[in-house]
């Protein structure tokens, strides 16, 4: 007899995170559109919720259309390895105590590489278009992965010196006294702009930039090979907010409520946070972006972690 | 980077204000009485058309949407046989409102013109007809005008002294 337990968490989370990714849309129109003293879509069904629907039909029954000049295999592998990396990395991210799909004893590892992997799917695409504008989205995105992809492992490992394991688990459980916000404050900044920078959103989608590149790396996409792009782009804002949430803000961990309910409202505040920066903040330039990554935020992230390490060593 | 800060906090506070939306077709939005809309042929204090069939509105028009044929009562007074505005063209711009010398042709606070059919949309004389003066209640081109109509002989008009008879100036 096999245990189904594990499948039955892999169905939860994969129906919690693929309904929230689709929700995230109507989410993001309605804020958006609240900062912008506007209303947003209202009209299909209650508070406009129907719209969700209406764009996942109007998405799926659009032309599939494939460029004749594009590179036909990775045209179509691009957008699944966006999808398929953002969901695998919530193998590891326990939703509730014990209610994790993979507890990986190098669970924060697995996070990065898996949310890096991710931007192969943007260079993939931007090749595979055979499009200027593509290709220059997809270089960019490149570039800019590689430089902040540095320090966002770095700002990380000031969280997994004072919690001494890489287990995302243990991690939560050692913010029993104090949230990792506190005392790995400048941390946390760095791991939040560079949780941003990875998901490629406002202020930082110079992958995208639709002011000089068209689209950039999704120029030539349509239907739901488009709508990949865009799942995989929300799977990753909530993989971000419930890193950071797990990481800096003792998860689960809250007085009352469930330990759940905790985890889903720090999510769903830093889910907003994502939504209100992409409302207020305008687009850097690609220089003033490869200059903050290497020439401020890395030495930052290494000086925090010399901190954090040497006060750890001098109180052991 | 403070000031990120402080404009984040600023969009952030946006969303207790009050939205700039109007839910259109169930709540109105206020036209001025000037707003340049749908096109109408307005009448006389008297009831009377004051199109003169002059045909400067047509002549002004950038886009060519109007189109009318002059023609004459039996009493001398012009106006017009059928009056044509396309309104699938017209970009109501009002330059014809503004040719207008009896204030006959007036734009109208109205937009909602949709059609199914486009043929629908060129109107005829009879459906650019209002029963009222429109903007100007007083104005009457006939009653101002130097020009001999039934009725109405030279001399008669508002503000016009009786025509002088040359052949009786004598010194």
């Amino acid at each position: 007899m096999i245990n189904l337990y594990p499948l039955l968490i892999i169905a939860v989370v994969l129906f919690i995170v693929l309904n929230l990714a689709a929700g995230l849309i109507w989410v993001e129109r309605r804020l958006l559109a609240l900062w912008q003293d506007r209303y947003g879509p209202n009209r299909v069904g209650p508070f406009g919720l129907g719209q969700v629907l209406a764009d996942s039909v109007k998405l799926f029954l659009k032309e599939d259309w494939i460029p004749p000049f594009a590179d036909k295999g990775v045209f179509i592998l691009a957008p699944g390895i966006i999808v398929a990396t953002a969901i695998l990395s919530f193998a590891v991210i326990p939703l509730a105590p014990g209610f994790v799909v993979a507890d990986l004893n190098i669970g924060v590892l697995f996070l990065l590489a898996m949310s890096s992997l991710g931007v192969y799917s943007v260079v993939l695409a931007g090749w595979a278009s055979n499009n200027k504008y593509s290709l220059l989205g997809g270089i960019r995105a490149s570039a800019q992965m590689l430089s902040y992809e540095v320090f966002m492992g770095l700002s990380l490992l000031g969280v997994v010196i004072l919690a001494g394991s890489f287990r995302l688990t243990d991690i939560v459980e050692a913010q029993r006294k104090v949230w990792f916000v506190i005392p790995q404050f400048p941390g946390f900044v760095l791991f939040l702009i560079a949780g941003v920078a990875e998901t490629r959103r406002l202020p930082f989608d110079l992958a995208e930039a639709e002011s000089e590149l068209v689209a950039g790396f999704h120029s030539e996409y349509s239907g739901m090979k488009f709508g990949m792009f865009f799942v995989g782009e929300y799977i990753g804002v909530i993989l971000i907010s419930v890193a950071i949430s797990l990481l800096y803000f003792g998860g689960w961990l809250g007085p009352v409520l469930p330990p759940g309910l905790w985890l889903a409202i720090k999510t769903m505040t830093f889910i907003c946070l994502f939504i209100l920066m992409r409302a207020g903040l305008p687009r850097p330039r690609f220089d003033q972006l490869m200059s903050w990554g290497w020439k401020y935020l890395l030495p930052l992230a290494l000086l925090n972690l010399l901190v954090t390490g040497a006060v750890v060593l001098a109180l052991s | 980077m403070l000031s990120l800060v402080r404009s984040l906090w600023e969009v952030f506070r946006h969303g207790f204000h009050k939205r700039v939306t109007v839910q259109y077709p169930e709540e109105k939005p206020y036209l001025a009485p000037r707003y340049r809309g749908r096109i109408i042929l307005t009448r006389d204090p008297d009831g009377g058309e004051r199109c003169v069939a002059c045909n400067l509105c047509a002549v002004a028009c950038p886009v060519d949407c109007i189109s009318l044929q002059a023609t004459e009562d039996e009493t001398g007074r012009r106006y017009p046989e059928f009056f044509r505005i396309n309104f699938s063209r017209c970009i109501f711009c009002g330059y014809c409102e503004e040719a207008c010398p009896t204030y006959a042709i007036q734009l109208t606070p109205d937009f909602e013109m949709g059609e199914y059919n486009r043929q629908n949309l060129v109107y005829e004389k009879k459906d650019l007809m209002v029963d009222g003066p429109g903007k100007y209640p007083d104005y009457n081109f006939w009653r101002v005008a130097g020009v001999a109509i039934g009725g109405k002989d030279k001399g008669q008009a508002e503000n016009e002294a009786a025509p002088v008879d040359l052949h009786s100036l004598l010194p």
